[in-house]
């Protein structure tokens, strides 16, 4: 480590974060991201990372894309934030691009916010108000942010810290896959919405089994509970689909977009809401306000990110990678299959499974060395959240699969205390 | 109210979005070409002949639609030309393996066909659909995927062919994005798939200007340049034949095929026997005065008035003014001299044929020489003789890779008529500054890994006989988990397995089962 890069550590710890910065020291990862391009990452002290975190879908389209940059430096010489208290060119536009390729026609109006914490947020009252029920059910280990309702709908570790958790039995955690406690929680008609991440993203993406979020969605309408999408992580063609619950056969009465929608180049998270839960915007429109939720400027990158990733191109390229690095892990899988035990894949989404609870800890690490950039599951760390870009190349992504079998080689020989018998294949 | 698309900040124009584009659409076709390589020689014949088939049986409806759309042209001829770019191309080439490998057991040497990876194809409004499915046939046949520029004057038409086509070549099996079309074909978008590193080669018919700036773009590149065919006909020539060859060849689809017959040279004596015979086919001898107005309607002081491409005979006699019986196929205009200050002695992509008079056979030769000195340098050229010598002697001295002999050129040339390769682009080499001295064929997209081995007798050489190259077709569809129907993520079952060889086991028995449903697939459909 260089001695430039020492000191910037202590800095960031006096000054930003000592216990976050320690940590990854900790992990055996002394990433500090200095410049940024394309599916690249590249260190400050020189080294080069594929990124295949991409902060949760945050760059679909690769760091600093081209055109997104072109068209925020473009927006700058028209746009400013805006004024959140008007109607407002670019807010209107981006709601009209959006209701146009939502999942289903009923998702008309869009209420922003700054980022994905606050659009949940905005769901959740949106569904309050639409109800007039508080009791709000979401999945164990679900991640939906860490504003002041999202944070309730999480682990508690995250809540509890801040002595926020919910107190009052206002917040229902029920089990991934599980319909029967699914139906115990609904029953009473008293819950306002279910929130469901398509595929919980932190949680390692645990697949949903084949019919359980339509039959979640029967389930609210059954019991008048509204169901609250959150494609925070699995929108924006990571499916192979513009939505992902779309894949599932599942029309939302509300869903949340954030991450990737902001195109990684100006904050925005967004709300799409159904007309019949759209209830406050005309009671009283000002009933939820952000200064910065909806700001133009980002407004205008979200409606190039959208229209990119529509382009027919994009879509079979999306299926190209996930094949490729499908049969590609499949073999390395293969060859390790004492370690690396299992594959969960939809699209772009993957989560890869090792034998130890632990397991992928020490294979970020080992693909950090090996020039690859992936993060573990900090709700199930035996899983390797495992998220290609859109756009990778196929020299990319073969690039890619060359280093992770040596990450993975080196990870297990760690854990197992085994060298591999070199197979012939 | 339906909500809209709304551009707020256009950024349409930059440099960004425009490479954005180009980058997309070529990224797409390179994971297609590499796909595509996996496929073995009957997987791709398939696809090219579902391809050639579904040409084939739109070729009129297409020569339709072409000659609505850009003006110019005649239907049945156009038609004829986009049959013989369907199947009997296919034909042609089906014996030709580019796919396999192939052992020369004498040399020592295997070689390992190489495809290009991606092809950037310009169409020319001419001849656009002939031009299309002959090089989306030649990319099919050779494994390469390919983008499909279409000139804008024959776009629609051209969007429409290369869609029904790419549904032909993926229901067949081709992978997505093998064949795309540039919907939105403008300068600058054109120049940056020229100059993409993404782009592996560049096959350039059309323009001039387009053919330089495809070599300009520091992408390999096969332009070939304009034609100007001189025709000459000696003192052998059975001049009746020559006549009929030469009248229905200049009337082909109105002339717009680069091969056809730009200037008439002939010698003193067979001058008026020609004339005569050429009347009898249909075409109509100029006055003087007659090839002044044709000549200041034809070139405007920068350059060939592109009204007239592809007119009939008859209408372009309206336009100057000149009256010629209704069956008029082409219009003849006598002239004293070839060389600069003679602008119908260069290419008429018209029915008009100059019309000159040598003295001598060497000057005749002479005078082919300076036709193509003017424009058509490297293409083609005729000659109607019964003489061996003197076939000899012309085709030696004109400078251009084909001559005709005694046959129509603009479907010799291109091989519809003669057995030269089958073609709609005429390679015109060194002398027309193309890298392609021949008419080009599949054979120009691959190149070849060659394995060597020591030349020494004593030294052994491989047995490569008993194998073949792996090529495992497609990739297995990746799972969508937790969707009805969808592939399924297979786990390695942890519970059953004791030692990791045994895992091994499970997992390659699952794959070949896998391997084994994807290719039902693959197969019923
Ligand atoms: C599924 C999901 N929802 C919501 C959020 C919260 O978004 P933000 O961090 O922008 O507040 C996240 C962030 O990781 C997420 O993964």
């Amino acid at each position: 480590m260089s001695q430039e890069k020492i000191d910037f550590l202590e800095r960031s710890k006096t000054f930003w974060n000592p216990g976050k910065t320690q940590d990854w020291q900790d992990m055996g990862i002394d990433l500090v991201i200095d410049h940024r391009e394309k599916y690249y990452l590249h260190d400050m002290d020189g080294r080069r990372l594929i990124d295949v975190h991409l902060n949760g879908g945050t760059y679909n389209l690769g760091h600093r894309h081209p055109e997104l940059v072109e068209v925020l430096k473009a927006g700058t010489s028209r746009f400013d934030m805006g004024n959140h208290h008007f109607p407002a060119l670019a807010r209107t536009a981006l709601a009209e691009a959006l209701a146009e390729s939502a999942p289903g026609p009923e998702l008309r109006y869009t209420a922003y916010g700054s980022g994905g914490g606050e659009a949940v947020d905005i769901a959740l009252k949106t569904a309050r108000h639409a109800t007039q029920r508080r009791k709000i059910v979401s999945i164990i280990k679900a991640y939906h942010g860490h504003t002041g309702l999202a944070v309730k709908t999480g682990d508690d570790r995250f809540s509890k810290l801040f002595l926020s958790e919910d107190t009052v039995g206002e917040f229902v955690q029920v089990p991934f896959n599980d319909l029967n406690t699914m139906e115990d929680a609904l029953k009473r008609r008293d819950v306002a919405a279910v929130i469901m991440e398509t595929i919980p993203a932190t949680y390692g993406f645990p697949m949903p089994e084949e019919g359980y979020l339509p039959s979640v969605k029967q389930l609210c309408e059954r019991y008048d509970t509204l169901y609250i999408a959150d494609e925070v992580q699995t929108g924006l063609m990571r499916t192979g689909e513009l939505w992902g619950c779309t894949k599932y056969k599942v029309q939302p009465d509300i869903m949340v977009t954030g991450k990737g929608i902001s195109g990684g180049m100006y904050p925005i998270a967004c709300v799409l809401i159904s007309e019949k839960c759209s209830g406050w915007l005309k009671e009283d429109g000002f009933g939820h306000m952000s200064t910065m939720g909806g700001a133009e400027l980002g407004c205008v990158v979200a409606m190039k990110t959208l229209e990119i990733v529509q382009r027919p191109e994009v879509r079979s390229v999306v299926h190209f990678i996930s094949d490729y690095i499908r049969s590609g892990l499949d073999e390395i899988m293969e060859e390790y299959s004492d370690f690396f035990i299992g594959i969960r894949q939809h699209g772009l989404i993957m989560g890869l499974e090792f034998s130890h609870e632990q397991g992928a800890k020490p294979v970020m690490k080992y693909l950090y060395e090996n020039g690859v950039w992936a993060i573990f599951s900090a709700l199930d760390p035996s899983v390797l959240q495992f998220k290609p870009g859109l756009l990778m190349t196929q020299s990319e992504c073969e690039e890619l699969l060359g280093r992770v079998q040596i990450g993975i080689e080196q990870a297990r020989e760690e854990v197992l205390g085994v060298r591999n018998r070199r197979s012939i294949h | 109210m339906e909500p809209q698309i709304r551009t707020l900040v256009d950024i349409s124009e930059s440099q960004a979005s425009l490479s954005g584009r180009a980058d997309i659409v070529l990224e797409r076709a390179r994971w297609a070409s590499y796909i595509f390589q996996r496929f073995d020689k009957k997987r791709t014949m398939k696809i090219v002949d579902a391809v050639a088939n579904v040409a084939h049986s739109h070729a009129g409806e297409w020569a339709e639609q072409v000659v609505v759309e850009t003006g110019f042209g005649v239907v049945s001829h156009k038609k004829l030309k986009n049959e013989f770019t369907a199947k009997p191309l296919v034909d042609y080439y089906r014996e030709q393996d580019l796919v396999s490998m192939r052992v020369k057991e004498e040399k020592k040497i295997v070689e390992i066909p190489r495809p290009a990876g991606v092809i950037f194809a310009l169409i020319p409004s001419t001849n656009p659909i002939s031009t299309l499915n002959f090089k989306i046939i030649l990319a099919l046949i050779t494994r390469n995927s390919i983008v499909i520029s279409p000139h804008p004057a024959a776009k629609k038409s051209c969007i429409d062919a290369v869609r029904i086509l790419t549904e032909a070549a993926i229901s067949s099996g081709a992978p997505e994005g093998a064949i795309q079309v540039l919907e939105t074909p403008s300068i600058p978008l054109i120049e940056e798939f020229m100059s993409s590193p993404k782009t592996n080669v560049i096959l350039a018919t059309g323009g001039t200007a387009m053919v330089r700036a495809a070599y300009s773009s520091s992408n390999p590149a096969i332009g070939v340049g304009p034609g100007n065919a001189p025709v000459f006909v000696d003192s052998s020539a059975d001049i009746a034949l020559a006549a009929n060859q030469i009248v229905t060849s200049k009337s082909f689809d109105n002339s717009v095929l680069c091969t056809s017959e730009s200037n008439l040279i002939t010698l003193t004596d067979v001058d008026k026997p020609l004339r005569k015979s050429l009347k009898n086919e249909g075409a109509y001898i100029c006055n003087n005065n007659e090839v002044v107005q044709i000549r200041n309607y034809l070139f405007h002081p920068n350059g060939f008035n592109v009204e007239a491409l592809g007119r009939d005979a008859v209408w372009i006699a309206r336009e100057c003014g000149i009256r010629v019986p209704k069956k008029t196929l082409i219009l003849v205009t006598p002239i004293n001299s070839i060389g600069i200050e003679e602008p119908l002695a260069r290419e008429k992509l018209c029915p008009v044929l100059s019309f000159y008079v040598a003295n001598s056979p060497k000057q005749a030769i002479a005078q082919s020489r300076a036709t193509l000195r003017a424009t058509g340098a490297g293409h083609s050229a005729v000659i109607h003789s019964q003489n061996e010598r003197m076939i000899l002697d012309f085709a030696s001295r004109v400078e251009c890779y084909r001559v005709v002999v005694n046959a129509s050129c603009s479907l010799g040339a291109s091989g519809f008529n003669t057995n030269l390769a089958p073609s709609f682009t005429i390679g015109t080499g060194f002398y027309g500054r193309s890298s392609l001295g021949e008419n080009l064929g599949p054979q120009h997209l691959i190149h070849w890994t060659q394995i060597a081995y020591n030349s020494d007798p004593s030294v052994a050489f491989g047995k490569f006989n008993e194998l073949s190259l792996s090529l495992d077709g497609p990739l297995p569809r990746s799972p969508s988990d937790g969707v009805p129907g969808s592939p399924k993520s297979r786990r390695v079952d942890t519970t059953s397995t004791s030692t990791s060889f045994s895992i091994d086991n499970v997992n390659r028995e699952e794959l070949r089962k896998l391997i084994a449903e994807e290719l039902k697939n693959v197969l019923k459909k």
